[in-house]
């Protein structure tokens, strides 16, 4: 719930908690961590992205989209594209019958490499196509479904249909995909080698500084009339329709947004781990997306990019020692956080921390009230 | 892609693989039927259904063995007394469920869908801790084997005969208690006004439980069925959940006769296309093609028009 | 009557069904500039349905709707309502996690776009207009508060409130005093007369003491038809008002 004092310390206090994750993904990670971690913690990131979009389009719009893999694994794939294409020069792949065209293809008797791969050899409109090609699918599912009012769990099952649809296209067309194993063996980026633990690191920069660019976007539309008729579409739909707005056109730019977001995302995992697979796309990944963003609470951008980390840091730690227990502890991780705690970590915090903190800062009276006490609270918060 | 068969043989291949999807038809309604009855009278989505189903597999899998080994010269109507208790299974296990997690969810549908999908995950796991990750089958007795001949071309198996019938009689027995009999018109009630369902005394929390726990129940069923055409894993459920609920919604989510005719529509198409595309391509038209459908008319097909 | 005189609006041979169910069977209306016009009527008379279709809530199956000379029944709901026709619910529906401000500033009449919407800016001009309309709405004073504080009476005037920063020129409201005490309801009357200065008011009342209060003119519904029409006194003396109301 959202209290609201005088806007200025409003202001202040957003900004201190936003400087906080920018100290701890930019100084703190780097610095404590070793080449690995960081690059997994980049992978984590990159899912922040889906989750900041979930905020704005499920906490604040009320729209739950069941299909948030399919924006990131087209975004991802995407990207996938242009580095496999570099990674297939006819020099590199001359022992192939056809030489020039990605090996899958060739092992698939692809004889020529197909349309809609040839305008992925520009970098330039790979990276328009990681945030269009998402957004124009959001556009056409978004135009569709909320000019016919189509909301709630209807939305959310016919996304989660697109999921199952994409998946099983991108591996029943092996030959043009990749098939199940996605398309992998990526190699360099416009020649710079993305393997090597040096690339991993300033990989990790761009990612988190992005991420932190993309929560400030967010943060800047909520803080819009938008954000505001956003919410107010939620709670009361017929009366912002009968003020005098188009509410579908609202929901489709949301969605949209969402949907570019989750498309940077996912193509920012592709130049980290390597490869895309139809596995980050499908149904069971993309509800995982949601749980997420319900953890780090549903209303909180920045707890949104706060329980991205901590799931997939809970994921990794239960799969390397207790895999059988993994299920488990995620299943329950979905009932608690519906049936307990539905604001998430951002909830608690605001109903724990906050006051303590407020006892605090008040205790060291206005003179003191500096930002240097509070980030160490914050700090205990997160992992 | 017709011009390779000639006119008979063409057909029989429809036949055959309308029969073929008629087996996809019958475990489709006995799904869709329940989560019909938990979605459309409850406003409840429930992502653990196909789990649900799968206990209903598993019962029958241990009711198989039980009567392999303790009493082999009953073995031939082990099938029945295993859908009963199937039944009885998923049913005791939807009520819990009801008790512990639904009941404080009813007025946040996406929620419940997020819990029920936690739900199915511990589930699965369950599954494959206590059955482990290989799938398993039974052995269905002798005179449930073999075929029907029809003409030479046609050959109907018994088993998908069965399956059939089986969920004709539970079509027909749902269709009865939610339309001629007192307790469905209190679930309908209870749909249509919950506060004066309460003021004239219906117990709304019991109609609940009682709902849910029937919805589940049928599941069951039709994870006895489906033994009977496929084997039974820990993931099994799942494949099924997204097709079930876009019959549901492209049959109209209050109607049982509109999830019976949809269940029927997709399952044909998609058995028929089978034999003339791969399989996973003809499940994509046939998905796309419901989720176009569903863009251009999302009540479903067979909703009424009432004032909103 | 006859369509010569100068009506804000015509409503003619208005008709809706539901599944052959005629909620509103070829019903005909006419309002005049900046009168207060009340509907009255028992239970399922069609009364909501007519403002339901007038805002474009409800399709209409057959039947013009004749506003400032637009035609309303091919116009999408947001159209309708930039045209000039604002429309209060039943029940109060104020955005709940908003301050009475905030609720005051999504209802001002700019930036109704998507990209209207993120370049709108809080200016002076909007600041007077949410000041203005607050103290219309005796509400000048609660400015800062979460409006799901606010008491039942103080959220229907909220929401009238909310069609007024509109400026538009009907106003629809859907039984303004339901729920409130007498002294909200005196209040609520005079908020009405000063509204009626400058907007054409569309009331559906059952109060009739508040009736006589504010009509100008009273339409009796019965049936999804036009029972009578007329002043309160000349109704209320209709034989075939007093059978309905009081007769079976």
């Amino acid at each position: 719930m959202k209290t609201t004092p005088s806007a200025s310390s409003l202001m202040s206090r957003e900004n201190l908690y936003f400087l906080v994750l920018a100290a701890l993904l930019l100084l703190v990670f780097p610095v404590l961590l070793d080449a690995f971690r960081l690059n997994l913690v980049g992978k984590y990131l990159t899912y922040a992205f889906v989750a900041v979009g979930l905020v704005l389009c499920w906490g604040k719009g009320g729209i739950l989209s069941l299909g948030q893999g399919v924006f990131f694994g087209l975004g991802g794939y995407c990207m996938a594209m242009f580095l496999k294409l570099e990674a297939s020069s006819p020099e590199a792949t001359a022992s192939q019958s056809t030489p020039g065209i990605p090996d899958f293809m060739d092992w698939n008797q692809v004889t020529e490499l197909p349309w809609f791969w040839q305008p992925f050899h520009s970098f330039s409109f790979t990276l328009i196509a990681v945030v269009m090609v998402p957004v124009i699918l959001a556009l056409i599912i978004g135009v569709a479904m909320f000019k016919r009012r189509v909301g709630g769990v209807y939305f959310a099952i016919i996304t989660q249909a697109i999921a199952a649809i994409l998946t099983i296209l991108i591996i029943g067309q092996q030959g043009f995909t990749g098939g199940a194993n996605g398309i992998t063996d990526l190699r360099t980026l416009m020649g710079w080698d993305i393997r090597g633990n040096e690339a991993k690191t300033v990989l990790y920069f761009v990612t988190a500084g992005l991420l932190l660019a993309c929560v400030l976007l967010a943060r800047h539309v909520l803080g819009s009339k938008l954000g505001r008729i956003l919410v107010a579409m939620r709670d009361q739909e017929d009366r912002v329709r009968f003020s005098g707005y188009d509410v579908a056109s609202f929901k489709v730019f949301v969605f949209c947004l969402a949907a570019a977001l989750s498309g940077i995302g996912g193509a920012l995992f592709t130049l980290q781990v390597g490869f895309m697979s139809p596995s980050f796309v499908g149904i069971v990944p993309s509800i995982e997306m949601v749980i997420f963003c319900a953890v780090g609470g549903r209303h909180s951008l920045l707890g949104a990019v706060y329980g991205a980390l901590l799931v997939n840091a809970a994921k990794t730690g239960f799969s390397e020692s207790f895999p059988e227990l993994w299920l488990y502890a995620m299943g329950a991780l979905f009932i608690a956080v519906v049936l307990a705690f539905p604001n998430g970590i951002a909830g608690l915090y605001q109903r724990y921390l906050m006051p303590l903190e407020k006892k605090i800062l008040g205790g060291l009276g206005k003179a003191a009230r500096t930002p240097s006490t509070a980030p160490a609270r914050q700090m205990e918060e997160t992992p | 892609m017709f011009a390779d068969y000639s006119m008979p043989e063409l057909m029989s291949i429809f036949a055959m693989q309308g029969f073929a999807g008629l087996s996809l038809f019958s475990i489709f309604v006995l799904m869709a039927l329940g989560l019909a009855i938990i979605f459309g009278q409850m406003g409840v989505i429930n992502m653990a259904h196909g789990e649900f189903m799968i206990l209903g597999a598993y019962t029958t899998y241990l009711t198989a063995g039980l009567f392999e080994n303790v009493m082999p010269g009953l073995y031939g109507i082990y099938f029945f007394v295993a859908m009963f208790l199937a039944f009885i299974a998923s049913a005791l296990l939807g009520m819990l469920v009801e008790w512990l997690m639904i009941r404080h969810l009813y007025h946040r549908p996406l929620d419940t869908l997020l819990a029920t999908w936690g739900l199915s995950l511990i589930l699965q796991q369950a599954y494959r801790s206590i059955f482990g990750a290989r799938e398993v089958g039974v052995s269905l007795p002798d005179w449930m084997m073999g075929s029907i001949a029809v003409t030479d071309l046609v050959e109907i198996p018994i088993n998908g005969l069965i399956v059939m019938v089986v969920t004709l009689v539970i079509a027909t027995l749902v269709y009865l208690l939610m339309f001629r009999s007192g307790w469905g018109r209190q679930v309908r009630a209870v749909v249509q006004n919950r506060p004066m369902a309460e003021a004239v005394g219906i117990d709304t929390g019991k109609v609940d439980r009682i709902t849910f726990a029937l919805g589940c129940g049928i599941a069951g069923v039709a994870g006895a069925a489906f033994t009977m055409i496929g084997s039974t894993g820990p993931t099994s459920g799942q494949l099924y959940i997204v097709d079930t609920f876009l019959v549901v919604v492209f049959g109209g989510a209050q109607s049982l006769l509109g999830t019976i005719a949809s269940a029927f529509t997709i399952s044909q198409a998609q058995s028929t296309m089978e034999f003339f595309l791969s399989g996973s391509m003809a499940k994509v038209l046939t998905l796309l093609v419901v989720v176009g459908i569903l863009m251009l008319r999302p009540q479903g097909l067979f909703a009424l028009k009432v004032r909103r | 009557m006859s369509t010569s005189r100068d009506f804000i609006l015509t409503v003619e041979g208005l008709t809706v069904s539901f599944d052959g169910f005629k909620a509103v069977n070829d019903l005909s209306l006419y309002l005049e500039h900046n009168e207060i016009r009340v509907i009255i009527g028992p239970n399922g008379a069609g009364k909501t349905t007519v403002l339901d279709l007038i805002c474009g809530k409800t399709r209409a199956t057959d039947g013009a709707i004749r506003f400032k000379g637009q035609d309303l029944t091919r116009m999408k709901e947001h159209q309708i309502v930039r045209s000039g026709v604002g429309r209060k619910f039943q029940n109060p529906s104020i955005y709940d996690d908003l301050t009475v401000f905030e609720n005051l500033e999504v209802s001002y009449p700019r930036g109704r776009s998507v990209m209207g919407a993120l370049a709108f800016r809080r200016d002076q001009q909007v600041i007077d207009a949410v000041h203005e309309v607050a103290e219309t709405i005796f509400l000048a004073d609660q400015l800062d508060r979460r409006a799901d504080l606010l008491s039942h009476g103080q959220k229907q005037w909220l929401e009238i409130g909310m069609l007024l920063i509109q400026e538009p020129d009907l106003l629809m409201l859907d039984e303004p005093v339901a729920g409130m005490s007498v002294a909200e309801r005196k209040k609520t009357a005079e908020l009405l007369k000063v509204i009626t200065r400058n907007h054409t008011v569309l009331v559906i009342e059952h109060d009739m003491q508040f009736v006589g209060d504010i009509a100008d003119r009273v339409t009796v519904m019965h049936q999804g038809q036009v029972l009578s029409e007329g002043s309160l006194a000349h109704v209320k003396a209709d034989p075939k008002v007093v059978e309905v109301y009081l007769g079976h």
